[in-house]
């Protein structure tokens, strides 16, 4: 179908067929459940934190192919990585979903932050009322975050 | 041959003649809001150029016209749903407000700690969280009659239910299902308890031939952009002799007869409920929607989305046969042509941004019914409503375009 093409790439579909890092994980690990509430879409983001790194992540919920391959691919982008690499990238990656910092600024681009696969997720821009699908795992690893 | 020439009235739709992309627009999201026939866009934008002023409170002629034209809508409301009274219509701006204006002046003089009220498990949020907000302010208890499998009110317990009960408060057509409920029993049944009857037809209205009289209720609500007017008005229908009895709902002016230092007396009947300047001009417009609805007949209309809603279940079981769930009743005598519907798998968001790239426009998400979609063991469902203007062709380029879905998430 064209026009479509920019939004659903192959790598987007392939972690909503196969997403990673899908499941839970017990306590101590943190637990986050983030909502959208236009769809009613649900996404849990457990997240082991060991000495300031990502020890663990799993992924749990509901959703559409954008907040699923979102998800997966955050889940493996963030895994092993510091925790102040796990917030640039996300400030990063909501830049790249035109979301502006807590100021109401522009986020510029950090190019020392890979988006590696997650820029296939850059169509999404086109489409606004998706970036709420695209952001949603992240907004609900901050919640994570904050709890660990 | 159907009943109405879905060609000849979409022509009347402005909006619905655009071309996207150069392909025609498919409106199938009728059931969140309709579109507006050229007559209801003329009597407004007439109005405004030449009628518009204030209402009941300026002597001019002008004024007095104003308010001829407003209380001219109220009166073809009343005949609509075949009120007794005129001034037991109350202009609200939607539903929701209407439905609130029950639960809040209506539930908090007469409902106190330990009362039921009886919902069902297919209300929109308009009829659910109104009585929780009442629930954790006044202490009442919260009751809910459960779906049979196909998505019909499970009334073998409703006398259980019922019993104790001071409010039913029930859809007479679930906006996610397209379930029309038996209004006139489950409103003899709550009389019956000793309970008010709380119709939430919404969806109903614009469909169907609506009599009050003949359900026999005490409360109906309903909104006007579901029914070819405009948004920002609403109507809550109510029996004389409850809304005389209750207090008002919200304080300010046109709703008193005097303010003093020390308290005020409220207006009549409907200005009491009216606080404010009303919607004015779509007051007027929701009139011309009613002339409009009045003039192709409401029992053609029930009967042309009754032909529309056979075509779509046939045709789409017949194409995608198990790939497809329409959530709801088979039976079109008790559903409308509202389908809430799961394919191949493919999540509703992503169904409906493929279905808009054939200008295919369907709702995903939980329609404001979150507790029906727990029920229906699903976090969102992609919704396809048919109203007057569409056709069985609408129901092809559908099936075409869920086709097309697949193509892409290769299921």
């Amino acid at each position: 179908m064209p026009g479509l093409e920019d939004l659903y790439r192959e790598i987007i579909l392939d972690h909503h067929r196969t997403p990673r890092n899908r499941g839970e994980l017990p306590p101590p690990a943190a637990h986050a459940v983030g909502h959208n509430p236009l769809c009613g879409d649900e996404i849990d983001v457990y997240l082991q934190v060991e000495n300031d790194i990502v020890k663990d992540v799993k992924v749990g919920g509901q959703g559409c192919s954008i907040s699923q391959s979102s998800a997966s691919m955050m889940s493996q982008a963030i895994k092993g990585k510091k925790l102040p690499e796990v917030r640039a990238l996300v400030r990063r990656f909501k830049g790249m979903m035109s979301i502006p910092d807590e100021d109401g600024n522009p986020i510029e681009p950090d190019p020392s932050v890979k988006l590696g696969d997650l820029e296939a997720l850059q169509g999404v821009v086109k489409y606004p009322v998706r970036i709420k699908c695209a952001t949603l795992s992240w907004n609900t690893l901050l919640e994570a975050l904050a709890q660990s | 041959m159907s009943t109405l020439d879905a060609a000849t009235i979409k022509k009347q739709f402005p909006l619905l003649l655009r071309e996207i992309n150069g392909l025609p627009l498919v409106y199938l999201d009728s059931a969140n809001s309709s579109q507006k026939p050229q007559s209801v866009i003329d009597s407004m934008t007439t109005f405004m150029e030449q009628s518009y002023a204030p209402i009941n409170r300026s002597a001019y002629h002008l004024a007095a016209a104003a308010t001829d034209a407003f209380e001219g809508a109220r009166e073809k409301v009343q005949r609509f749903i075949n009120a007794r009274r005129a001034h037991e219509v109350v202009f609200t701006k939607n539903a929701t407000e209407a439905l609130n204006l029950v639960a809040y002046s209506w539930g908090r003089a007469n409902l106190s700690s330990g009362d039921v009220v009886l919902l069902t498990h297919m209300e929109h949020h308009a009829n659910i969280v109104p009585w929780q907000m009442l629930a954790q302010d006044k202490g009442i208890v919260l009751r809910w009659v459960p779906l049979t499998a196909d998505g019909q009110l499970d009334l073998t317990t409703l006398p259980e239910l019922l019993a104790g009960a001071k409010v039913f408060g029930f859809t007479a057509m679930s906006n996610v299902m397209g379930t029309i409920t038996p209004v006139q029993q489950l409103c003899a049944a709550a009389h019956k308890a000793g309970a008010i009857a709380v119709v939430d037809a919404c969806q109903y209205v614009p469909h169907n031939v609506t009599d009050v009289q003949a359900w026999g209720a005490d409360f109906i609500a309903f909104s006007s952009h579901k029914m070819c007017g405009p948004s920002g008005i609403g109507v809550l229908w109510g029996r004389e002799e409850l809304l005389q009895a209750m207090p008002p709902f919200l304080g300010g002016g046109n709703m008193i007869l005097d303010v003093r230092l020390d308290g005020f007396t409220c207006a009549e009947l409907p200005a009491k409920f009216e606080a404010g300047t009303p919607p004015i001009t779509e007051a007027v417009g929701l009139g011309a929607a009613i002339d409009f609805l009045t003039d192709l007949g409401m029992a053609n209309v029930r009967q042309h989305e009754i032909e529309v809603a056979s075509y779509a279940m046939r045709t789409l079981r017949e194409r995608f046969g198990d790939d497809i769930t329409l959530h709801g009743p088979t039976n079109v005598e008790v559903r409308g042509a509202t389908f809430s519907l799961a394919f191949r798998g493919i999540h509703p968001h992503d169904l409906s941004q493929v279905l808009d790239q054939r200008n295919v426009c369907v709702r995903a998400g939980h329609h404001c019914a979150k507790p029906l979609m727990r029920e229906l063991g699903v976090n969102a469902t992609a919704r396809a409503s048919f109203y007057l203007y569409n056709d069985t062709a609408d129901v092809d380029t559908l099936a075409d375009a869920l086709d097309s879905a697949s193509d892409i998430f290769g299921s």
